[in-house]
């Protein structure tokens, strides 16, 4: 399968840029994921990919040919929408084989070809039917199937699961992910969804405001975001975010802000010298703290509990820390009430520091 | 009388008055043209004095090398300004659904014709078909072209020329509402699976319209039957038969040639054709809408 490669990627509107010289190498056989908020440039570059959109400048090279003036079907490339863009005239099977039609490729090629990719997807009693007399999950499998079977090495998902409910929604994110591990090809999906996002990407690209903020494994972006924006789009409950300045004392330093001032030890301490004029932004992940009525204050938040959220296994709480909102993630068995002011310790791991001004994390 | 009485009757009392309008505007003079039709009827006399003649009139019809003549001048005026204005209309707004600069003025200009009164439209091509002073011929002969007798041998040519100048924007606005609502993403699809333009068209667009154009395309059937004033205007129907279409034959039989019950039995027989297109059409939209129902309740039943 080709690898895919975006050089200086920039789309404008009239006089408003979009898209910020997007650099991007998507490997062989990789599953690569464009996440980011509405607006982020994630849809326009997949659609650049595919030739729905022009490139106002820069190049898109598959293989090592440069595909920027070429039309979508000369692209080797098959497409998921969002809203599925079945032909609602045709049945199941007619929707699945329009582009082997097209190529005119013999019949009973086609048949066989049909037969395969609806038993793959699961469609094989509802060859027949018209997209109208299908329900949304089903739809959505017509559309993966008439992908797959076009046979291009580049697979290419417009936020396919978006129009679906929530307990569907969990559904074809396995499926897809299974799906994915079966078929060899490119896959580049856009989401706004960060949990489709950490599951099924081999590789996640984070955008925002029409630059890429950030990539790599889902984990190398959940431990070491490279700035604000990252750590505070990936994991929910979001990362919390309290202002704070380094200090030194004794030879030992500490990060301190409203209401808390916590220790900082070997490698973190390193990094908190980086800082400039000493201000910084502390991140921890609400996973990150944990109740300790007996921590010292030197590791631990004093929190006051505001809410708590009961969801099954786990509960979350909505605390306060010297007038900054912090989110706690924690076992709902333990005994918290509300109104208190308790003792969170902070994982020494978990602490990432941000520059106040850049945003940046220190490294 | 109950309220609950009063309460079913009372849609009934609504509608009363536009059932009497209704009466007195089309039933009322569409039963006197059924009734004069089987009468021997000229304009002199009251339809209480004409003689009952039964069906004499439309056997008269029947057996009218005269009547042939026109109906077949009416289907051919009817099959080719359709057949054609579909062709160039449908033609055109696949051709201009794009956003380029100066669209949505070109789109507006285009649709005027069909805001002209067609008797203005009449004398407006009946000066550019004279045969010396003319738009067409002059132009002919500045290019040192022969003059070409447009409302003399080429007369049925001529007056379709102008019903299609006149109709086809009626098609194009259609047909470009048509497109323009068609799933983008479904024509996107079809991209990405390798579709040509001329193959968009021809498997996803035209399919997709389908609908949409077959109303279209009978109610324009429908109007080119009835058509009257331009031709009336340009030919009077002339030379000899060549354009008379039905409805100017029926304006004429009453007329000049006095024979009322005549012209009711064609009125009639124009009735029963149109009848059939109407029908026809409502056919077409409830099948449509009984198989949209029927799909919706197959996708119901596995949900």
């Amino acid at each position: 399968m080709p690898i895919i490669r975006l050089d200086s990627l920039v789309k404008r509107y009239g006089e408003v840029q979009v898209l910020h010289g997007i650099e991007l190498e998507m490997a062989d056989n990789e599953f690569t994921v464009l996440v980011g908020p509405s607006g982020c440039g994630k849809s326009t570059t997949l659609r650049m990919i595919a030739g729905l959109e022009d490139v106002s400048d820069g190049e898109i090279y598959i293989g090592d040919k440069p595909v920027s003036h070429l039309e979508p079907k000369d692209r080797d490339l098959a497409m998921v929408f969002q809203d599925y863009a079945l032909y609602p005239h045709m049945n199941v099977a007619q929707n699945i084989s329009f582009a082997l039609r097209l190529q005119k490729r013999p019949k009973s090629e086609i048949d066989t070809k049909v037969r395969d990719v609806a038993d793959l997807v699961g469609l094989t009693d509802f060859l027949a039917r018209k997209p109208g007399a299908l329900s949304g999950g089903q739809r959505q499998r017509v559309a993966m199937a008439r992908a797959l079977a076009k046979d291009s090495g580049i697979f290419l998902f417009d936020e396919p699961l978006s129009n679906l409910d929530a307990k569907l929604r969990g559904q074809m994110r396995a499926e897809l992910a299974m799906m994915s591990q079966r078929v060899e090809k490119n896959m580049i999906y856009v989401t706004h969804d960060q949990i489709e996002a950490m599951t099924l990407a081999d590789r996640i690209v984070v955008m925002h405001g029409g630059y890429i903020q950030q990539q790599g494994t889902p984990e190398e972006l959940f431990k070491r975001p490279a700035n604000r924006f990252v750590a505070g789009f990936l994991g929910s409950p979001p990362m919390n975010f309290l202002t704070a300045r380094i200090q030194e004392e004794n030879g030992q330093i500490f990060v301190a802000g409203q209401g808390f001032r916590l220790r900082l030890d070997g490698a973190k301490a390193q990094l908190a010298g980086k800082a400039k004029a000493g201000e910084v932004i502390l991140g921890i992940r609400p996973s990150d703290l944990r109740f300790d009525a007996e921590a010292s204050a030197e590791t631990s938040l004093s929190l006051n509990v505001l809410v708590s959220e009961y969801i099954g296994a786990q509960s979350v709480l909505l605390c306060e820390c010297g007038g900054t909102n912090v989110m706690v993630e924690l076992n709902s068995e333990t005994p918290v009430a509300l109104g208190q002011t308790l003792n969170f310790t902070v994982n020494p791991n978990g602490i990432h520091l941000f520059d106040q001004q850049s945003e940046e994390a220190l490294s | 009388m109950s309220i609950a009485r009063v309460n079913r009757l009372s849609p009934y009392m609504f509608m009363a008055p536009a059932v009497v309008i209704m009466a007195i505007a089309l039933i009322y003079p569409l039963g006197y043209m059924i009734w004069g039709s089987f009468r021997d009827w000229a304009p002199s006399q009251t339809i209480g004095e004409a003689e009952f003649v039964g069906l004499k009139n439309y056997i008269t019809l029947w057996n009218d090398p005269n009547f042939h003549e026109s109906l077949t001048v009416t289907l051919k005026f009817a099959f080719f300004v359709v057949s054609i204005e579909m062709v160039i209309g449908v033609g055109l707004a696949l051709l201009l659904d794009r956003d380029i600069r100066g669209m949505s003025m070109l789109r507006t200009m285009l649709i005027l014709p069909m805001m002209i009164a067609p008797v203005v439209v009449g004398l407006m091509w009946r000066y550019m078909y004279h045969p010396t002073v003319g738009t067409f011929n002059r132009t002919l002969d500045s290019l040192g072209l022969p003059r070409v007798d447009w409302l003399g041998d080429h007369a049925l040519m001529s007056v379709i020329i102008a019903d299609i100048w006149q109709w086809t924007p009626f098609i194009f606005i259609l047909s470009l509402a048509a497109l323009q609502s068609l799933p983008r993403s479904a024509l996107e699809a079809a991209r990405i699976d390798g579709a040509t333009a001329w193959q968009q068209i021809i498997y996803i667009k035209l399919p997709l319209m389908m609908p949409v154009l077959i109303v279209t395309c009978l109610l324009r059937l429908i109007d080119a039957f009835k058509v009257l004033e331009v031709i009336l205007v340009l030919t009077e129907g002339g030379p000899g038969l060549s354009t008379e279409i039905l409805a100017l034959r029926i304006s004429r039989t009453a007329t000049e040639f006095r024979e009322l019950g005549v012209a009711a039995a064609m009125s009639n027989y124009l009735l029963l054709l149109l009848m059939l297109l109407t029908v026809g059409m409502f056919a077409f939209t409830r099948w449509q809408e009984a198989r949209a129902a029927r799909i919706r309740a197959l996708a119901e039943e596995d949900s």
